[in-house]
């Protein structure tokens, strides 16, 4: 029992560190929090399902295809929901914009696909163990992100561009970086980072159009919490929250454990706003 | 006698009590009317219509203050629906305990929304505005769930009857009339509340916090009574939802009606009454004009709020204010009549002395103060001055509390000031402008300076819902007030446009006469002449030296050498967070260091 716990608690806990990542990477070149997040999580599963279970491509066709599509709509995200309210004096109309964006892919998918919650195919013809490739799958993208993230970062030109955005837009453009072009590549590197979160967790998840308001939900808690914009607080923090929701589901049942999980998150940040990583803003008059 | 300040009032009409002027209550009457008269004309079908647009209604009344007026992006307000319609139900069919009686049971709900309204609206006390929409995302998503897992109280997914309200509210048109009633008295209650300092305060909070705060408005209070009512006005919607919908399950509740709430107040206008309560007539009504497009009809919400945010940020309201599309006089001069001064702030007492004792501050490892002395007398004009990041403005963010020095103390008379409390410095009277006008945009300019006298009001939040007398006379004499300090400034002429429409200068001045409001017995001022011509430097020179005349102690942060030798008893000269020289203005200008280092030669 305390194997299943954890392994599928690590399992969703990559899922969510996953959709943390996708808001910290939209974040940081843009200093917007998306609410398009979890409807990148929930194509991934709903596109693989399609073009997998239902159109019959090859897996790694498939797989493709759903990274280019979470790509796409991330640089959609940009340029529909994010670059017009970026020049607004009204800073916070990136919520209401990114909201409405979600809302309408998840309206669309509620129609076009249908309400209910349906299979996600079997990547590999494995048998099914206590391992299962519905629990290592996640694990795998999420290590996977990680590191190529940081390889991105660290040894790449155009990854050192996203840190140089991150930490000082003015000074960026001043330097001559193409601002809005590297913006955009951050957004279509989210979306793919989005729905292959969706995509690694689609057979425990299932292809369903409702998990993107759970994601945008359960996906920001690690960014919340892990003090936003680092990747490495939402990794840690996707964990502890997929193993505390598994452990409270097993021990107290399915209503008080995301009872729980809505209070320790309320909690936390009542007490430090900042995350239990981040360090406080001097507000500025 | 008739006072000046009775002349310049606008003629009003006593509307239910309320104060609305004429032009504003007619729609209103108009609606009125049509929903008294509606069952006359209006079949079965449309009766089971108008019944839930005036449902949604009393729910979006109430979110309307939390979004629409306070700026708090409140997206699963759905939540405290499903829990009044749950709480109803549940205790009128007697599941968990004896059955009550369905007003009873109601009651009681909404005793438990306005409980759960503040529980989730606490956490917009302290965070930023996504994190805040994220919480009543999730609290919505959580609220379901429970719905759904707790079979033995609301039946899981197979539901739970909804109340029956008792005769006569058992007939079709009996539940209208209920419902109706229920609708029309929360437009007038939140339309009140709008019209108060309250719903005024409510929008400096959502357009200009730091100078909500310095007006002495206490943001978690007034927050906090906002959510407590709202979620009390969602949970009876959520009863009276229940009784209509006969029967109510988990997927009644889906996130789908949070957005129509919430699209129906954007639609409508932020700050507007009229334009959310449009708003969700048209949301309610439009699905069944256009019966294939009802699947849509969430998709088709959610492009409208794109569209809207995206291309019409000020809603149905803003399309409806005819009045601000009028061109305003072009070549307008700000005339000041400081001889009005003495009718506004009275004789001040000696105020004493505000003082500063070798206060320190550092930003990382900038020394942005470094034990800086300053005292400032009442009925004299202290100016500061400095070349730039020589710690001017950090030093009157400390004394009005943005900023926490680490060492040495702000005082008045004697008593130290409280670090960081920031809203309690207009209750000693503490006022202040700012670098960069901060005002309610969309306000009129009336408005904006009656934000200033905020904590003069006597009565409380209740008292200006019912527009009580007491509240009709806190409403009676801001407006006065208001109108003599924009007279006193020179902008009485203005007093009804919208604030955004005016220039530069007038918003300098605008911001004193927000200022004077408070009566203050020290009033800093962050650059004031900053962007203003030389005659308008000029006119303010005289109004601030009348303003001290009459008692008031000055801080002038300022720029213009004139202006500060011209005004000032007192200069100091700030270097690198460090007194450079203190003394007369005469003193200053033959100081050899400071005429090198910042007059020039």
């Amino acid at each position: 029992m305390v194997e299943s716990i954890v392994s599928t608690g690590v399992a969703i806990g990559c899922v969510y560190a996953l959709i943390g990542i996708t808001y910290n990477v939209m974040f940081s070149a843009s200093r917007v929090f998306s609410f398009t997040a979890g409807t990148l999580g929930m194509l991934g599963g709903v596109l693989g399902a399609l073009f997998i279970g239902h159109m019959g491509v090859p897996v790694a066709l498939g797989f493709l295809l759903v990274l280019v599509a979470g790509a796409v709509f991330g640089i959609v995200t940009e340029i529909v929901a994010v670059r017009p309210v970026l020049r607004s004096l009204d800073q916070h109309l990136y919520v209401l914009s990114t909201l409405a964006l979600a809302l309408i892919v998840q309206q669309f998918t509620a129609i076009e696909w249908g309400t209910d919650a349906r299979p996600f195919p079997r990547l590999f013809d494995l048998a099914r163990g206590a391992f299962d490739q519905q629990f290592w799958l996640p694990m795998l993208a999420c290590a996977a992100v990680i590191v190529g993230l940081e390889l991105l970062y660290r040894y790449t030109l155009v990854g050192r561009a996203f840190l140089a955005i991150a930490e000082d837009t003015y000074a960026a453009r001043a330097l001559g970086l193409p601002e809005r072009r590297l913006r955009m590549a951050s957004y279509a590197l989210a979306g793919a980072i989005g729905a292959l979160a969706g995509f690694a967790g689609g057979e425990m998840l299932l292809a369903f159009f409702g998990n993107a308001p759970l994601l945008t939900f359960y996906g920001f808690v690690p960014v919340a919490l892990g003090g936003m914009g680092s990747n490495r607080g939402a990794v840690v923090a996707g964990l502890l929250l997929g193993l505390f929701q598994q452990a409270s589901n097993f021990l107290v049942g399915g209503i008080f454990a995301s009872v729980a999980v809505f209070s320790v998150f309320i909690i936390v940040l009542l007490v430090r706003p900042e995350g239990l990583a981040g360090t406080s803003l001097q507000r500025r008059v | 006698m008739d006072t000046p300040a009775a002349q310049w009032r606008v003629p009003e009409v006593r509307l239910l009590g309320s104060t609305l002027t004429a032009g504003a209550a007619m729609p209103f009457l108009a609606l009125l009317v049509v929903g008294i008269v509606f069952p006359l004309f209006g079949g079965g079908y449309w009766g089971l219509i108008a019944t839930r647009a005036c449902v949604y209604w009393v729910l979006v009344s109430g979110l309307n203050l939390i979004v629409g007026f306070a700026g708090q992006i409140a997206i699963g307000w759905v939540a405290l629906l499903t829990l009044g319609a749950y709480t109803t139900s549940v205790l009128a069919a007697g599941n968990a305990m004896p059955a009550l009686p369905p007003f009873a049971a109601l009651a009681i709900a909404a005793v438990a929304g306005g409980l759960f309204g503040l529980i989730i609206g606490l956490p917009a006390l302290r965070l930023r505005t996504f994190y805040f929409a994220i919480t009543t995302l999730g609290f919505a998503t959580i609220v379901t769930q429970v719905a759904l897992a707790w079979q033995s109280v609301t039946g899981g997914g197979v539901g739970v009857a909804g109340p029956i309200f008792p005769q006569p509210f058992s007939s079709q048109w009996g539940f209208y009339y209920l419902c109706f009633g229920a609708a029309a008295i929360c437009t007038w209650m939140t339309a009140n509340v709008a019209a108060s300092r309250f719903g005024r305060a409510l929008t400096a909070i959502r357009d200009a916090e730091v100078a909500a705060e310095a007006s002495g408005i206490s943001k978690p209070g007034l927050l906090t009574t906002v959510f407590v009512f709202s979620g009390a006005l969602a949970a009876v919607a959520g009863g009276l939802f229940a009784s209509l919908q006969s029967y109510i399950t988990p997927d009644a509740f889906t996130l789908d009606l949070s957005v129509l709430f919430f699209i129906a107040i954007l639609i409508g206008g932020r700050g507007s009454i009229l334009g959310p309560l449009l708003g969700t007539i048209l949301l309610t009504v439009l699905p069944e004009f256009a019966a294939p497009l009802v699947a849509w009809s969430t998709f088709l919400y959610a492009v409208l709020l794109l569209v809207i945010v995206l291309a019409v940020p000020g809603g149905i309201a803003e399309l409806l204010d005819f009045k601000n599309r009028r061109p305003l006089e072009s070549h307008r001069a700000i005339v000041p009549r400081p001889e009005l001064l003495h009718r506004l702030v009275g004789t001040a007492p000696d105020a004493g002395a505000l003082t500063l004792e070798r206060v320190a501050l550092n930003f990382g490892g900038v020394r942005a103060i470094d034990g800086l002395d300053l005292e400032i007398r009442s009925g004299q004009v202290h100016g500061l001055i400095g070349p730039n990041g020589s710690g001017k403005t950090t030093t009157l963010n400390v004394i009005s509390g943005y900023y926490a020095q680490q060492s040495g103390s702000v005082r008045l008379n004697g008593a130290a000031l409280p670090v960081l409390a920031r809203h309690r410095r207009a209750h000693v009277r503490i006022a202040r402008t700012f670098q960069t006008p901060r005002i309610v945009g969309s306000a009129s300019v009336l408005q904006n300076v009656m934000i200033g006298g905020t904590i003069d009001g006597r009565a409380t939040f209740a008292e200006a819902m019912l527009s009580l007398p007491r509240h009709r006379r806190d409403e009676a004499m801001l407006h006065d007030a208001a109108m003599l300090a924009l007279a006193t400034v020179g902008l009485e002429r203005l007093a009804s446009v919208r604030a955004d429409r005016l220039q530069h200068s007038e918003l300098r001045f605008i911001e004193i006469a927000r200022a004077l409001m408070l009566r203050p017995a020290f009033l800093l001022l962050d650059e004031p002449a900053a962007g203003l011509s030389a005659e308008e430097i000029g006119r303010l020179g005289a109004l601030l030296v009348a303003i001290a005349r009459a008692g008031t102690g000055l801080l002038v942060v300022e720029h213009h050498p004139d202006l500060i030798f011209d005004i000032c008893h007192h200069i100091t000269v700030l270097n690198l967070g460090k007194m450079l020289a203190a003394g007369t203005p005469a003193e200053i200008r033959s100081h050899r260091e400071v005429v090198n280092a910042y007059l020039g030669g």
